[in-house]
């Protein structure tokens, strides 16, 4: 918009103006005589140093400014943005970037589509700092600007859950790549979706898989997050509907020294320790299991699947009765788009991708189709917002690169399907050539 | 700084071996005291039931049972804050300040250590190497922590510290809390623009993983782990070497001179901004060296490594008297067997209502505990006002 | 340069504040900037302008009664219509205003009575989780967990109860504070850092842990949904009759929230603002200084220094227990997350970077980390991010090929530690000191200094 430097002028002069003829008459006047202090009686002259004039103290401040706006307020209409939140700063910020960079990858990847019809693409990525207080400011941010048509985004529910009901009122669609909290879709909202599942399937799957390799003796922890807890708790709950005996339940935020925590839990001679959790504290813990002699199973949910979890860990992940996750994405051998992702992946960013990298990959994979539809819809123009959410909800059997996506009412995935997969190497590389033990397919509470 | 008597050097290196001794098992034995009294308070109760029922023990025999393990992990522990806390206690000791980008330069020394143990994995010679060639690879990461810590603790003083010497603590105390935060990112930045992630592993290399058996428990066995008895050791050589450099050399007497009074110090012709420097030096030093330590202990590493074993450490400090370097080694011995023991032992006797997640809330109640009821740490002097 | 730079401004600001001339500058700055945002409601620099407009009313001389007059129709009639334009300028102002309320708090016990305070976070999480327990169906839940959450528990208290748990959160706050006191009587210096430092993280590991055995907070779950006061049907209904024709389009019931919890902030800052220039100048207000600088010498003559530090810890939470009530009732959710340790020394630097024990200059030091951290800051990484998708040159170099890793956000800490660490050198009073600080670390002796350079 051309108008603000033309208003921002505009008001500079009528000051100046102002201010040489009312309040300050020009140099002139004083040459005749007329005092300065004519129209201010508590005036005080500056005495006798000759005032520096200025404009020329306003002039590069003026310049500056108009240089400002001219920045900040071409307008692109033809312009898709597809924002991202996640934590990019900080200790989370290893899976918060690349739920960023999945969605980077995405879009640069699949955008092909809409730029056909002649729109550019742009990722607008935010950082929610793991804080809801910065994550719903983004949201709103983000809500302000036309351009932006979906959400990838939240690593963390807890900014995830207030940040969505900004999205919410604005009608605008987000899918989640790792919130997993039941109370994210329970609000019943249309614009919420996930592609991962949900802590009551997925610590559900964990459970039945536990009883199926014969576990009679668990140990639960988890890493006191929002996403671990929620996970074990709800293994727990299944494990002992199973007639697993759970022998303990703890939480723990340590990162490094689990010294203290397996003490209790090698004594209680456990068959299977089951993580709630990240890879980075779950491999260090097993690792440290096994080294007090812990010979029984290990077992994690879907933030264990990271190449990294072998470096950090090496054998001790096949000593003892083996190391399992579930996942919702399968080994990368096996299926051939999961392989080229992770192939594209480590050859733009240059490391291998994080959990949940390939769930904002099929995040914005699904954005981008729905966007694409409701525009074909729209007869070519750029659509609603509420029409893309309209359009996430209608798609059927997406096939992403980490399974086949229908969104049920709520929007969850109507059927979540896992693999229980073994660890299978101490080789990071070969972290993609892991076993699938066991394919399960669950579908979320109603 | 506590000033010790005598200037025997054999004594000097002698003491502090004693020392750790003593400490060693006086917070152990007194520890273990509480909990076994404990143990035998909570007989006949629901825990212990439940233990009976479970794994067949009941709960005396089961705390007994455990404790030697316990005590080895909290002695370890402690032995990792003392060495941070070192680095704590010793610029305060001088400056009456408190150094919060400690915990930074901690994580320098941890990255750079285990950036060069990665880069010689990378050229072959740490799969080959024999135990003792492990050793030396290892000694030689250390001395590479060392060095990086202990040259950016120099740069930060330098650069962040000395230009607000005379200002009120408060200013440099914030300085401080800046430095941190942009050494935070610095690692970062760093690391992921050369290998496009932040954190690291350690490679896996030596016997450094294997354990040692120590003796025989009814049917457990007690061990250790190899990588403990290395930190043990690294960290009582570290004492035992400061100690040495403070109290027995000229230099040492020069550090101690600034710590009591700058003015004089320099009319006596010491050159306190020197002496100053070399405060950060050492200090940064063993921080370094405690990163090292750190990651060879427990593998992974981040630029937000720091954060929790430097409050940790910074609390030991207090906990033993900041400024005070037997302190140091005192308060991270508590705190580790406090965690310890708290971690082990909290779920059990609770039956899992309040769990191994308090352990840390337990080791910050018992600092609040000691400091309101001896203001001035456990070895504590008397600080004046506006200290 | 600095001198010409200084003397410049002080032109600029001579030539402003003569005469008329300030009314029309103030007026014509608050009409450019609220044009320029209504105009274009995304434009970051027209709201920069525009919190510069709304800073003018401050530092121009004026009549009292017009800079309240145009103050008031600022706060109460123009930015609630660009907020309905444009909710990301309403929740800046808003975090800025409870950021305000939480850094005048501290620097009542950092600033004015120099009591170091690293775990201020926990008043806050005291007067947030006050709320999101009663306020929520919490307490009817004290006995499930995760699993095991009933449908349909209805909630425990009416919503309007909010307005009477605002009171609360300061008297609960306040009590607690006079605990962490107690104890803290004791101790000194740094002594007081690790023990509030410890507070802090005791308080929000308590948050977190505390959903067994009894439930009381929902653990890293957090607690939701949490009510927020009912907002009469009339009301909205009018507002729009009202607003709409202005705003361009209908308000909706989340955009009069967001409006309301504003003017509700606004009113608790005012609030905060009024006392804490009431106890700087008053009795109190001297002692805790006395205190600060001497507190040997304050008790010889004759003040009651442990009685004063509590009062001093006290007052400090409570500000921060009525903006965690707030706080809670607007996001309908609240987790430990919120209340970490760098949250802590977050609200520190706020003080610290203002200007210790200065009112303007806390609150200046508030919007200004604020608008670093959420506006400008991300604004210039969404930028670089567009640079970076755009086949733009500058210089040779292509921006496409900037390393992903150079990110501004990312890197936010860094950019606030360089900060904070040149402030401290360059500037230790903070961007607007108070006036015995300044001359305390003696910056320029000023001509109106009695009591001279202090060691």
């Amino acid at each position: 918009m051309a108008a603000q430097p033309t208003l921002l002028f505009t008001y500079f002069s009528i000051i100046l103006v102002f201010r040489s003829i009312v309040v300050e008459p020009p140099s002139f006047f004083n040459a005749i005589g007329n005092p300065r202090t004519r129209w201010h009686p508590n005036h005080i002259p500056s005495g006798g140093k000759p005032m520096r004039k200025p404009i020329s103290t306003l002039a590069p401040a003026v310049a500056a400014l108009c240089l400002l706006l001219a920045g900040g307020c071409d307008k692109e209409s033809k312009t898709i943005k597809i924002a991202t939140q996640s934590p990019l700063s900080g200790a989370t910020s290893v899976v918060g970037s690349d739920i960023k960079n999945g969605t980077q990858l995405a879009i640069e990847q699949l955008s092909e589509p809409l730029t056909k019809m002649g729109f550019k693409v742009e990722l607008a990525p935010f950082d929610d700092q793991g804080n809801p207080d910065t994550g719903v400011a983004n949201a709103k941010n983000i809500v302000s600007d036309p351009a932006v048509l979906g959400v990838v985004g939240h690593y963390n529910s807890g900014v995830q859950i207030p940040s969505s009901e900004e999205y919410h009122a604005a009608n605008l669609c987000n899918v989640s790549p790792a919130n997993t909290n039941p109370k994210v879709t329970d609000r019943g909202y249309a614009e919420v979706n996930r592609v991962c599942g949900r802590d009551d399937v997925q610590g559900v799957v964990g459970a039945q898989f536990a009883k199926a390799k014969g576990m009679k003796v668990a140990y639960v922890l988890h890493d006191k997050t929002a996403y671990g807890q929620g996970i074990a708790e709800y293994f727990k709950k299944e494990a002992e509907a199973q007639g697993i005996k759970v022998v303990g339940f703890a939480g723990t935020e340590e990162k490094a020294n689990f010294d203290a925590i397996l003490s209790p839990i090698i004594s209680a001679k456990p068959e299977c320790i089951y993580f709630g959790g990240m890879f980075d504290q779950a491999a260090v813990l097993f690792k440290q299991a096994r080294q007090k002699g812990f010979k029984g199973m290990c077992l994690s949910d879907d933030g264990f699947d990271s190449g990294d979890a072998a470096k950090i860990a090496g054998d001790s992940l096949q000593q003892g009765a083996g190391t399992y996750f579930s996942t919702v994405s399968g080994p990368a051998d096996i299926y051939p788009d999961t392989a080229k992702f992770v192939a594209d992946f480590k050859a733009k960013f240059g490391n291998t991708p994080q959990p949940f990298a390939a769930q904002s990959y099929d995040c914005t994979a699904i954005l981008l189709k729905a966007i694409e539809n409701a525009t074909t819809a729209n007869g070519g123009k750029l659509p609603a917002r509420a029409d893309v959410a309209k359009a996430v909800r209608a798609l059927q059997n997406f096939k992403g690169i980490t399974g086949t996506v229908t969104f049920n009412g709520k929007g969850d995935p109507s059927l979540a399907k896992y693999f229980v997969i073994q660890v299978t190497s101490a080789d990071p590389a070969k972290w993609s050539a892991n076993k699938i033990d066991q394919i399960l397919s669950i579908a979320p509470p109603k | 700084m506590r000033p010790f008597m005598g200037s025997r050097n054999l004594r000097q290196l002698l003491l502090p071996i004693g020392q750790v001794v003593v400490f060693v098992t006086g917070a152990g034995a007194i520890c273990s005291l509480v909990m076994l009294l404990l143990a035998l308070l909570f007989r006949g109760s629901a825990a212990d039931q439940a233990l009976q029922a479970t794994q067949g023990v009941g709960i005396l025999v089961y705390t007994f049972n455990s404790l030697p393990q316990v005590l080895i992990d909290g002695m370890t522990i402690g032995f990792v804050y003392a060495a941070i806390a070192l680095g704590y206690t010793m610029v305060y000791g001088v400056l009456q300040f408190i150094n919060f980008a400690h915990s930074e330069i901690f994580a320098i020394g941890a990255f750079c250590g285990v950036e060069s143990l990665i880069a010689l994995n990378k050229m072959g010679v740490l799969a080959k190497a024999s135990t003792m060639g492990a050793f030396m690879y290892l000694g030689l990461a250390l001395l590479v922590g060392m060095a990086a810590s202990g040259g950016m603790a120099v740069l930060v003083e330098r650069v962040a510290y000395r230009p607000l010497r005379n200002s009120p603590t408060l200013v440099a105390l914030i300085s401080a809390i800046g430095v941190s935060f942009a050494l935070q990112d610095l690692i970062r930045l760093t690391e992921s623009l050369t290998t496009g992630q932040f954190y690291r592993v350690i490679p896996t290399f030596g016997n450094f993983d294997d354990r040692i058996n120590l003796f025989r428990l009814g049917s457990k066995v007690i061990d250790i782990q190899v990588k403990s008895v290395v930190v043990i050791i690294a960290a009582v050589l570290m004492l035992v070497a400061l100690n040495y450099l403070v109290n027995s050399t000229k230099v040492g007497k020069a550090i101690r001179a600034v710590a009591q009074d700058k003015n004089t110090a320099a009319l006596m012709g010491i050159n306190v901004n020197a002496m100053i420097s070399l405060t950060f030096l050492v200090g940064g030093a063993l921080g370094g060296a405690a990163g090292v330590m750190y990651a060879l202990k427990f593998t992974r590493i981040d630029p937000f490594v720091g954060f929790m074993p430097g409050i940790k450490a910074f609390a030991a400090a207090v906990l033993g008297g900041i400024g005070n370097l037997t302190g140091a080694l005192l308060g991270g011995m508590v705190l580790g067997m406090i965690e310890s023991f708290a971690g082990a032992y909290l779920g059990t006797y609770t039956m899992g209502a309040f769990g191994a997640e308090y352990k840390d809330m337990v080791a910050f109640l018992i600092l609040i505990v000691v400091i309101v009821f001896r203001p001035n740490g456990l070895l504590g002097e008397h600080v004046s006002q506006k200290a | 340069m600095k001198e010409s730079l200084k003397s410049r401004s002080q032109n600029l600001l001579d030539f402003l504040n003569r005469g008329r001339t300030p009314y029309f500058a103030s007026i014509g700055l608050i009409i450019l900037g609220f044009s320029l945002v209504y105009a274009s409601p995304r434009s970051i620099p027209g709201f920069l302008l525009f919190v510069f407009a709304a800073s003018s009313i401050y530092w121009l001389k004026m009549n009292r009664a017009v800079q309240l007059g145009l103050a008031v129709f600022l706060a109460v009639v123009l930015v609630p219509i660009l907020g309905a334009r444009n909710l990301f300028y309403l929740e800046v102002i808003f975090q800025i205003a409870v950021f305000s309320a939480l850094a005048l708090g501290l620097n009542i016990v950092v600033g004015f009575s120099g009591l170091l305070n690293f775990g201020y976070m926990a008043f806050y999480a005291v007067g947030a989780y006050l709320w999101a327990f009663f306020g929520s169906q919490q307490p009817y839940l004290l006995h499930s967990t995760v699993t095991t959450k009933a449908l349909n528990t209805p909630f425990f208290l009416a919503p309007d109860w909010f307005y009477l748990f605002v009171f609360l959160g300061v008297i609960v706050a306040a009590i607690l504070g006079l605990l962490l006191g107690l104890p803290v009587l004791r101790v000194r210096g740094d002594y007081l850092a690790v023990i509030t430092l410890a507070f802090g993280e005791i308080v929000r590991q308590l948050a977190n842990n505390l959903d067994k055995p009894i439930n009381f907070t929902n653990g890293p779950q957090g607690i939701t949904p949490i009510q927020r006061p009912t907002m009469p049907e009339g009301v909205l209904k009018l507002f729009n009759q009202v607003i709409q024709p202005v705003v361009g389009h209908r308000v909706t019931e989340n955009q009069a929230y967001n409006i309301l919890f504003y003017l509700i902030a606004l009113l608790v800052v005012i609030a905060v603002i009024v006392i804490t220039y009431r106890l700087d100048d008053s009795k109190v207000g001297r002692a805790w200084t006395a205190i600060r600088e001497d507190e040997l010498s304050a008790g010889a003559m004759g003040i009651n220094a442990n009685k004063l530090k509590l009062g001093a810890f006290a007052v400090g939470a409570s500000f921060a227990g009525a903006m965690g009530v707030l706080f809670a009732a607007s996001r309908t959710f609240v987790s430990p997350e919120t209340f970490t340790f760098l949250q802590s020394v977050g609200v520190l630097t706020m003080v610290i970077l203002g200007g210790i024990g200065s009112i303007t200059g806390v609150i200046v030091g508030a919007t200004v980390v604020t608008l670093l951290n959420i506006q400008v800051l991300q604004s210039f990484s969404l930028y670089l991010s567009q640079l970076r998708q755009s086949d733009a040159v500058f210089l040779g170099f292509h921006w496409k090929n900037l390393s992903n890793q150079l990110d501004p956000t990312k890197y936010q800490r860094l950019i606030f530690g360089i900060v904070l660490v040149l402030m401290m050198i360059y500037r230790p009073a903070g961007l607007l000191p108070a006036a015995r600080r300044k001359r305390e670390l003696g910056g320029e002796p000023e001509g109106e200094s009695l009591e001279g350079k202090e060691a």
